[in-house]
């Protein structure tokens, strides 16, 4: 990033705080903005591979191949209004949206994008990341009981513990990963899957039971399918949002897939090596090489290939039922990390190698 | 055995990968869905769409207010009031179906014993006052009219099998 | 200078949560107002250099307590007239107790003990400085037995209120998962090859 020192020069005739405030918010827009693109066009890549998967086409008429689709429903949702519920606690339903927006977007300050690309290089990235996914329930269950609605509230309910239950899992996951990695920032722990097998030295191989519980515990963090119980259409309406309209609805939009985003481009960093290039060796290749250095381009790609995964999810699985997902979770997933961390720990403490042995 | 078997089955997550496989070869499939308003999926010549009250090629209606209709229809959409008219014969001067009413089961078509109400292929017809969708006897005379040759052609394809 | 101004911006948020919790009215606004109590005091910490104890701090706190317990207090239909009911008879006990709780607070955090020339202010650390390594060394090695006592002792916390709530009763209906998934599509589903129509 030499765009940072340029622009501290162009701007050196303000005090230096202001300089230094300028830029981290310009950071932030760098940041959010793509992500707020990157959110409306997932919606409409929702649609269209489950289209795709149920044999249909999906979306097609706004624009060319529909491409303008979602712009389209982004002004539907802006133009329409915000109805607030008459026995709804004011405050804390126009709170709510904001309580579940805010933390998903906050936690990409410490998500690096390249070896360099990171908003906030903090020692206790990953801490940081657990805290703020836990957060992001307080919109929920704020949105449930605000609504004074009886499927909000039970929607609100059901994922308030649901979240609570695969944040521990997901919590053990992490633990594997910065007992292999021996750093909890996000940078580092990028940096530990460096290795000589490219692909085969990333985190996913020797964690692979964490990789796989992660996923899928973050699949029911962000309440989609086939967690969804929180909305559950055919049960509770659609759960803790029912009584939303509009901007405040298309905020818990926003939330739920910047969610999905979060935690694809976190699985991409902890187990999939985020910016490392699965093919180095390839990089030697005139022209088409540099696209095998590393990179951001690989950071995407890895996300993206779960991003597809979640869609991929939602149109294959039923629902969950309520009690056997937290079976899976107390259950299953939790004796499972607790093993694979003693399994791990084992194999960084004798140095098992291809991994482990301190190369 | 079986219980190892099936706790590695599980564990594998093989079953979720089997149902991944499935529906992501459904991903590359031919696509099923017709474009509506430019593409339309073909019609049965028996299809049950609007209705409408037919004439003899002379001009004269052909209901004689026999009230069959009325009598047979399940979701009593059908009202009729009949008068003998000047030259002696009975004939309806009311004859209503309400469309918000109806269910498009056919059975007024196949109790008219002159072939006077039937259902036409018509189906792209909407209404945007509440009386609008109330057919009364001019309206359901005039879709006769309307699609009179479509419905002789599809009586006469349908002819063998009545 | 602006250190002081963030200070003294976390302290007073988190002195007017900490009274909004004891005096608002609704019981889930008061634990939302504790939530707000918990991150000013985590801004502080952060000011301190702690930043694995601010994190700490909302993660557990915020993040799993206080979801319990506004699951819990969304759950109950609080009747707050009947518990002001007998608030002038125990006013003088409660009192009392409070006058004693001021004076043990009061000799502890007082000037005598605690004023800014009796604790050494922290000495800034580099920017790359991080507690976590410290903590943990603190934590597995002088401290290893007071904090694997600590664990032990929460242990049969824990498993002593599963014991006491965990009441199989023989009426329970609720269907059980574990067994439920064990079902396999051989033990319920018979497929019969029957003859569409009788020969004749």
């Amino acid at each position: 990033m030499n765009i940072v020192p340029m622009l501290e020069a162009q701007l050196g005739f303000l005090p230096d705080p202001v300089v230094t405030t300028l830029i981290i918010v310009l950071k932030i827009l760098c940041i959010v903005i793509p992500i707020m693109g990157c959110v409306a066009y997932l919606t409409f890549a929702e649609r269209k591979i489950i289209g795709y998967i149920q044999v249909r086409i999906g979306p097609n008429r706004v624009g060319p191949r529909g491409w303008l689709q979602p712009i389209a429903d982004a002004l539907k949702l802006l133009t329409k209004e915000v109805v607030i519920p008459s026995g709804a606690n004011r405050f804390l339903f126009l709170l709510a949206p904001i309580l579940a927006l805010g933390p998903a977007l906050a936690a990409w300050a410490v998500v690096p994008f390249g070896s360099e690309m990171v908003l906030a290089d903090i020692n206790a990235g990953l801490l940081y990341i657990l805290a703020l996914t836990s957060l992001g329930v307080y919109g929920i269950i704020v949105a449930g009981w605000a609504s004074n609605s009886k499927y909000a509230f039970l929607g609100a309910m059901r994922s308030a513990a649901q979240i609570v239950s695969y944040e521990i899992a997901m919590g053990f996951a992490l633990v594997g990963v910065l007992v292999a990695a021996g750093s909890l920032n996000l940078g580092e722990i990028v940096e530990a899957q460096r290795g000589g097998l490219s692909i085969f030295s990333w985190f996913w191989l020797p964690l692979l039971p964490l990789f796989v519980i992660y996923f899928i515990s973050g699949v029911a963090e962000t309440n989609r399918a086939p967690f969804d119980v929180s909305e559950g259409e055919s049960e509770i309406v659609a759960g803790f949002h029912v009584e939303y309209a509009g901007m405040a609805f298309a905020l818990f939009f926003l939330a739920e897939y910047a969610n999905m985003i979060l935690i694809s481009g976190l699985s991409a960093v902890l187990f999939l090596g985020g910016w490392l290039s699965p093919l180095p060796f390839l990089s030697g290749i005139p022209v088409v090489g540099l696209l095998f250095l590393d990179g951001i381009h690989w950071f995407v790609f890895k996300t993206l290939i779960f991003l597809f995964f979640f869609l991929w999810f939602r149109a294959t699985f039923p629902r969950y039922r309520y009690d056997q997902i937290m079976r899976l979770g107390w259950k299953v997933f939790l004796p499972i990390t607790i093993v694979w961390i003693v399994v791990v720990s084992a194999m960084v403490v004798w140095q098992v190698p291809p991994w482990f042995d301190g190369a | 055995m079986s219980t190892v078997t099936s706790y590695l089955k599980s564990l594998t997550l093989w079953e979720l990968v089997k149902g991944l496989r499935l529906t992501g070869g459904y991903l590359f499939d031919r696509k099923v869905t017709v474009q509506y308003p430019e593409e339309k999926t073909p019609q049965s010549p028996r299809f049950r769409g609007l209705h409408a009250l037919r004439r003899y090629p002379n001009g004269e209606e052909r209901c004689i207010a026999c009230k069959l209709c009325e009598a047979v229809c399940p979701a009593l959409a059908i009202t009729i009031e009949s008068e003998p008219r000047d030259d002696g014969t009975r004939r309806t001067t009311r004859y209503d179906i309400d469309l918000s009413k109806c269910i498009f089961c056919g059975f007024c078509e196949e109790s008219c014993p002159v072939d006077s109400i039937v259902e036409t292929r018509h189906f792209e017809y909407h209404g945007e006052k509440r009386g609008d969708l109330l057919m009364t006897k001019a309206k359901l005379l005039a879709n006769g009219d309307r699609f009179e040759a479509q419905i002789a052609a599809d009586r006469a394809a349908e002819s063998r099998y009545r | 200078m602006f250190e002081q101004i963030v200070f003294y911006c976390f302290a007073g948020m988190l002195i007017f949560a900490g009274s909004m919790v004891i005096t608002v009215r609704n019981p889930v606004h008061a634990a939302l107002f504790l939530v707000l109590a918990f991150f000013s005091s985590a801004g502080l910490w952060l000011l301190l250099e702690a930043e694995f104890l601010a994190i700490a701090l909302v993660l557990v706190y915020v993040g799993a307590v206080m979801v319990l317990f506004l699951f819990v207090v969304m759950m109950l239909d609080i009747n707050l007239a009947a518990l002001r009911e007998g608030f002038a008879r125990y006013f003088p006990v409660a009192a009392l107790v409070a006058i004693v709780m001021m004076v043990a607070v009061g000799t502890v955090v007082g000037r005598a003990n605690f004023g800014l020339d009796k604790v050494a202010a922290p000495t800034p650390r580099p920017s790359d400085y991080g507690n976590t390594t410290e903590l943990g060394r603190a934590l597995y090695g002088e401290y290893i037995w007071p904090f694997e006592i600590a664990a032990v002792v929460l242990l049969v916390a824990i498993i002593a209120a599963i014991a006491l709530t965990l009441r199989t009763t023989r009426q329970t209906k609720a269907p059980k998962p574990e067994r439920q998934v064990l079902v396999r599509r051989e033990d319920r589903v018979r497929l019969v090859k029957v003859d569409a129509e009788r020969q004749s």
